[in-house]
C-alpha cells in the first residue's frame, strides 16, 4: 500500500514541481556552469513560487468561469427548448477552434488594454470550446433509456439532470474541462508578452534577451506544471468512473 | 485429395484438435459436425494455414501444406465464413473477383467471371454487379461471399458454418443451390456446421467431433443408422432418429410403379421424410407420384415408408 | 409565431450592436485613442446606403416569423451574404471620406459595432445553410464566393480608407513572405509527422504496442511555448558542438525547432486517429481476405487503410489546424510566419496589425477545416 504510493507519478511530479519553484535560486550556481557566457543566469525579477501563483490565479479564475458559462451552454442545448440553437452553437464553436489561442489574446489586447484582464477574457473565450463541447458530447452519451427510466420513476426535468444526466456525463465533461484547462496554461505562458504575470515571464524575457538560462527557467516549471494538472485531472476521472471498475 | 495425418493444435491451457487424421477425397462433401468447441472450425483454419498446426502434417495432392508458399495455397482454396466479410468499399463485382485480380486476371475477365457466378445463383448482373454490400440483404452477401470463394475456381472449397447467420428459409434455399452447385462440378468441399440436418441433407462423408477428437466418421445414412455412441446419438436427435433415417431415401426408391391413388400428385425426388409429411397433412395412407414434368409414375403407401 | 428563434437572436443583436457601438473609430494619429463614429451618423451622411442596407436587414428581421420553407431559408442565406458585403463596403467608402479630409497620419479602423454586426450576419448565413442541409461541399462554396467576393471589393480600392487595408497596402510583401513561410512550417512538420504517426498507428492496430503513447501524452500536454523553449538549449548546444549543423540553421532559434515542435504535438492526433481508424475495420472482411489468400501487406492497403481514411483524415484535420496555431507562437521563437505581424501589432499596440495578422491565419485554419471535411465525406465508403 505504501510502496503503491510511494510510486505514484502524480506525487513525485508534484513534489519536482514544488522543489523546482521553491530552490530554483539555489540552482544558480548550475546555470552558471552551463551558460558561463551569459552575465545573469538566473532569473531574479520575481521567485518563482509568486509566478506559479499568479499562473495558477489566471487559469484557475479564467477556467472557473469558463466551466460556469461553458457547461450551462451545453446544457441549455441539450434540452428540447434549446435544441434549435445547437447548429448555432457546433458553428461558432468550430470557428472558434480555428482561432489560435493566441490571436484571441492578441486581440483582446488593443481592445481592453495590457495586463491581467486581457489574458483574463481572452482565456475565458477561448476555454469555453473545450468545455462545451464536453458538455454536449457527455450528455448526449447518456443513454436514452436511462432518461426514460428517470422520467418514469416520477423525476422531474431538474431532479433527472442533477441527480442522473449530469454524473453519467461527468466523465466527459470533465475531459472537456481537462483539455481546457491544459490549453489555458500554454496560453497564460504567452499572455505574460502583454504584462500578465505568470511562469512565461522568464521565457518571454528569455527569448528577447536571447538569454538561454531564462527561458529553461521558465519553461521547466512550466512544464512540469502542466503535467502535475493532467495527472491530477487524470485521478479525479479514474476515481469517478470507480463504479465501472466494480 | 486432403490428408490430415494426426493433427493437433494445443494452446496454452487447452488442446483444440487432439491427434486428428482424416483422408477426404476428391469430389467428396465431407461434413465437420459436432457442438461449439469440438475443434471442428480450427481443422478447418488448419487446412488454409489460418491456424497453423501443432503437431502432425496436412498433405494436399500429395504436398506437405507446411512447405508451401501460404498465399498460393489460399488462392487455390475458396473460403466462405458465418459473417461474411464482404470488402464494404468494393462493388459486388470487385469482392467476387478478389482472388482474380490477386491472380492477375485481366480486368474484363473478371468482370465477366462475376456476371457468370451472379447467374448461377439468379442474380441478374445488370442489377448487381455494381451495388455495395450494404445494399444487399444479407442472403445475397452470403450468396455473394461463395460466388468470391468460387470466383478462381479452386478444386477445394472450405465453409466455416456459411448459413449460419441467415434465417431458416434462406437457409434452406443456400442448402439447395450449394448442392446443386456441387452435383454440377466435382469440387471437394470441407463443410462445418453443429446442425445435424444440414449435415445429412449436404454431406456424402459426416465426420463427428467431440472435444478435439474424431469420433465417428461415416456416410450419412451409416450415421443415423448405427451411431457410434451416445454422443453421437445426441447429436442426431434420439426423438427425431426416425424421421431423420427417412430423410436420407427418395420417393422413388419406394413408389410401386403403375398404381394409382386419389389426390395431387407428390414428386418422385422428394424424400421419404416430405411423402409421410405429407400424408399426415391429407390425412391419407398413400399419395400418387408424377415425374417432374407431371407424367403419372405410381402411387406410394405410408406402409412402405415403414420398411427398412 | 416565432419560427426561428437563433435567427432573431442573432438579427437582434446584429443591429443592436450595429447601432449600439461604434461603427468606426477615427484617431488623428496611432498614439491617440480613436473617436467612436456610429453608424446612425454615417447613414445620416448619404441616406442612400441607408437604403442599401434597409432590406437584407429587414427581411432578416421578419424572417424568424415566416414559415420555415427552402425559399424563406436561401432568402435569408442571401440577405445575410449581400450584408456581409454591403458592410465592408459602406464601412470602407465612409473611412474613404474620412481620409481624404485628414492629415495623412490619421486611421480608421474598424469599430465593435462592424465586428458585431459581421459575426451576426455570419451565424445568420451558417444558420441558413444548415438548415438547407447544404453538404459540406455546397457550404464550402458558398462562404468561398463570399470571401472572393470580399477580395475583390479589396482589389478595388473601395476599402483603402481602413487602417487594416492600409496595413495590408504597405506591407503586402511582408505579407506574403509570412504566409509563404507560415504554410512552409506547417507542411514541412506535418510530413515527417503523418509519416511516422501513421507508423505508430498501424503498428498499435496490430497490437504490437503503443508504447510512444505515454510520451507522446506528455507532449501534448506541454504548453507549446515550453517545449519550444526547452527544445532551444539543446539544439544550440549541438549548434555549439557541431559548428556546421550551425550553418545549416539549426541554431537556437528558427525553423527547426519550431518545425520540432510542430511536428511532435501533430504526432499523437496523426497516430491516434490511424489506430482506431484501422482499428474499426470489419474483423470478417479482414478475416475473408486473410483466407482467401491476401497477404498482410495486401490486407493493410487494399482493405484496412481505404475504410480507415475518414477517421485517419478526421486525426489529420485536429493535427493540422492545431499546427496552424501553433504556428503562431512560433513567431516568438524567431520561426517568422504570419504570427510575426500578430506579435509586432501586439506589441505596438495596433488592432489594425494584429488583424493583418490573426484574419490570414484564421482564414487558413477555415480553409484547411473546410478541405478535410469535404475530404472526410468523399472517402466515407461505409454509410454511417
Amino acid at each position: 500500500m505504501m510502496a503503491k504510493a510511494l510510486r505514484d507519478p502524480l506525487l513525485w511530479a508534484s513534489l519536482a514541481l514544488l522543489a523546482l519553484v521553491l530552490l530554483m535560486p539555489d540552482a544558480k550556481p548550475a546555470f552558471a556552469a552551463l551558460f558561463p557566457a551569459l552575465e545573469r543566469p538566473m532569473f531574479e525579477l520575481d521567485s518563482f513560487l509568486d509566478l506559479t501563483l499568479w499562473h495558477l490565479l489566471l487559469v484557475g479564475a479564467s477556467s472557473g468561469a469558463a466551466v460556469l458559462l461553458g457547461v450551462a451552454a451545453g446544457i441549455f442545448v441539450t434540452r428540447p427548448s434549446g435544441a434549435e440553437f445547437r447548429v448555432l452553437l457546433d458553428t461558432v464553436v468550430t470557428i472558434g477552434q480555428t482561432f489560435p489561442p493566441v490571436a484571441v489574446l492578441a486581440v483582446a489586447v488593443p481592445v481592453i488594454g495590457f495586463g491581467f484582464d486581457p489574458a483574463f477574457i481572452a482565456l475565458l473565450l477561448y476555454g469555453l470550446l473545450p468545455i462545451v463541447e464536453g458538455t454536449i458530447a457527455g450528455l448526449e452519451a447518456v443513454p436514452a433509456a436511462v432518461r426514460e427510466a428517470a422520467r418514469g420513476t416520477g423525476m422531474g426535468q431538474l431532479a433527472c439532470l442533477l441527480k442522473v444526466e449530469l454524473p453519467l456525463a461527468a466523465p466527459v465533461i470533465i475531459a472537456g474541462v481537462r483539455t481546457s484547462v491544459i490549453i489555458n496554461i500554454g496560453t497564460a505562458t504567452v499572455a505574460s508578452t502583454v504584462g500578465a504575470w505568470s511562469l512565461g515571464l522568464p521565457i518571454i524575457i528569455g527569448l528577447n534577451a536571447a538569454n538561454l538560462a531564462y527561458i529553461l527557467e521558465g519553461a521547466l516549471p512550466l512544464a512540469l506544471l502542466a503535467v502535475v494538472v493532467d495527472l491530477a485531472f487524470g485521478r479525479v476521472l479514474s476515481s469517478l468512473q470507480g463504479w465501472r471498475r466494480a | 485429395m486432403i490428408e490430415l495425418e494426426r493433427i493437433s493444435r494445443r494452446y496454452e491451457s487447452t488442446v483444440a484438435v487432439d491427434d486428428v487424421t482424416l483422408s477426404i477425397a476428391e469430389g467428396e462433401f465431407c461434413v465437420l459436425i459436432g457442438s461449439s468447441g469440438a475443434g471442428k472450425s480450427t481443422v478447418l483454419k488448419m487446412i488454409n494455414r489460418l491456424v497453423p498446426p501443432s503437431s502432425g502434417r496436412i498433405r494436399i495432392d500429395g504436398a506437405d501444406t507446411a512447405r508451401l508458399a501460404v498465399e498460393a495455397l489460399r488462392r487455390r482454396m475458396g473460403y466462405v465464413i458465418q459473417s461474411i466479410g464482404l470488402f464494404p468499399h468494393w462493388t459486388v463485382a470487385r469482392n467476387i473477383g478478389t482472388v482474380p485480380e490477386l491472380l492477375g486476371w485481366p480486368r474484363a475477365r473478371r468482370r465477366e467471371r462475376a456476371a457468370e457466378l451472379l447467374d448461377l445463383f439468379k442474380l441478374p448482373p445488370g442489377e448487381f454487379l455494381d451495388r455495395y454490400p450494404h445494399q444487399l440483404s444479407i442472403g445475397q452477401q452470403q450468396r455473394i461471399g461463395i460466388a468470391r470463394a468460387l470466383a478462381a475456381d479452386p478444386a477445394i472449397l472450405l465453409m466455416d458454418e456459411p448459413f449460419g447467420a441467415l434465417d431458416p428459409i434462406t437457409r434452406e434455399t443456400l442448402q439447395a443451390e450449394i448442392a446443386q452447385i456441387r452435383r454440377a462440378s466435382r469440387k471437394t468441399v470441407v463443410f462445418v456446421t453443429h446442425d445435424m440436418d444440414e449435415a445429412l441433407r449436404l454431406g456424402s462423408r459426416i465426420a463427428v467431433m467431440d472435444n478435439g477428437r474424431l469420433v465417428q466418421v461415416d456416410a450419412p445414412l451409416a450415421i443415423v443408422a448405427a451411431p457410434a455412441n451416445d454422443f453421437v446419438r445426441e447429436l442426431i436427435g434420439r426423438d427425431d432418429l426416425g424421421l431423420k433415417l427417412l430423410s436420407l431415401d427418395r420417393v422413388a426408391s419406394r413408389l410401386r410403379r403403375g398404381e394409382t391413388a386419389p389426390g395431387d400428385a407428390i414428386g418422385d425426388t422428394l424424400t421419404l421424410r416430405q411423402a409421410l409429411s405429407r400424408m399426415i397433412a391429407d390425412g391419407k395412407d398413400r399419395l400418387p407420384v408424377a415425374d417432374a414434368e407431371g407424367r403419372a409414375l405410381g402411387a406410394i403407401h405410408l406402409a412402405d415408408l415403414l420398411r427398412r | 409565431m416565432l419560427r426561428n428563434r437563433v435567427l432573431l437572436l442573432l438579427a437582434i443583436a446584429g443591429f443592436a450592436g450595429a447601432l449600439g457601438l461604434p461603427f468606426l473609430t477615427h484617431a488623428a494619429n496611432r498614439l491617440v485613442s480613436g473617436m467612436p463614429i456610429g453608424l446612425m451618423a454615417i447613414l445620416e451622411e448619404r441616406p442612400v446606403w441607408a437604403g442599401a442596407l434597409l432590406p437584407p436587414v429587414a427581411l432578416l428581421l421578419v424572417a424568424p416569423f415566416l414559415s420555415p420553407r427552402t425559399a424563406v431559408h436561401a432568402l435569408v442565406g442571401l440577405a445575410a451574404a449581400s450584408l456581409l458585403l454591403l458592410l465592408p463596403l459602406v464601412a470602407g467608402i465612409a473611412a474613404g471620406r474620412l481620409a481624404a479630409a485628414a492629415p495623412p497620419m490619421a486611421r480608421t479602423s474598424l469599430g465593435g459595432g462592424f465586428w458585431c454586426a459581421g459575426l451576426a450576419a455570419s451565424l445568420a448565413l451558417a444558420d441558413a445553410l444548415s438548415r438547407l442541409r447544404a453538404s459540406p461541399a455546397a457550404a464550402a462554396l458558398c462562404t468561398a464566393v463570399v470571401v472572393v467576393a470580399l477580395g475583390v471589393l479589396l482589389r478595388s480600392g473601395a476599402l483603402n480608407g481602413l487602417a487594416v487595408v492600409r496595413e495590408y497596402a504597405a506591407r503586402q510583401d511582408v505579407l506574403a513572405t509570412a504566409v509563404i513561410r507560415h504554410v512552409g512550417l506547417v507542411v514541412g512538420a506535418l510530413v515527417p509527422s503523418v509519416l511516422l504517426g501513421v507508423l505508430l498507428g498501424v503498428r498499435a492496430a496490430q497490437r504490437r504496442g503503443f508504447g510512444a503513447a505515454l510520451f507522446l501524452n506528455v507532449v501534448q500536454t506541454v504548453p507549446s511555448i515550453a517545449l519550444f523553449g526547452l527544445l532551444l538549449a539543446p539544439l544550440s548546444g549541438l549548434a555549439h558542438l557541431f559548428p556546421r549543423l550551425g550553418e545549416l540553421g539549426i541554431g537556437g532559434v528558427g525553423v527547426v525547432p519550431a518545425g520540432i515542435a510542430l511536428a511532435l504535438y501533430a504526432l499523437l492526433p496523426i497516430a491516434r486517429g490511424a489506430a482506431e481508424g484501422l482499428g474499426n475495420v470489419s474483423p470478417a472482411a479482414l478475416e475473408a481476405g486473410r483466407g482467401l489468400g491476401m497477404s498482410e501487406r495486401q490486407l493493410l492497403w487494399r482493405i484496412a487503410m481505404p475504410l480507415a481514411l475518414p477517421v485517419m483524415l478526421a486525426g489529420l484535420r485536429v493535427a493540422t489546424i492545431q499546427a496552424v496555431g501553433l504556428a503562431a507562437v512560433a513567431a516568438l521563437i524567431g520561426a517568422g510566419g504570419l504570427g510575426a505581424i500578430m506579435f509586432q501589432g501586439l506589441f505596438a499596440d495596433a488592432l489594425d496589425l494584429v488583424l493583418l495578422g490573426v484574419v490570414p491565419i484564421v482564414l487558413l485554419a477555415l480553409i484547411v477545416d473546410a478541405l478535410f471535411r469535404i475530404g472526410i465525406a468523399r472517402t466515407q465508403r461505409v454509410p454511417r
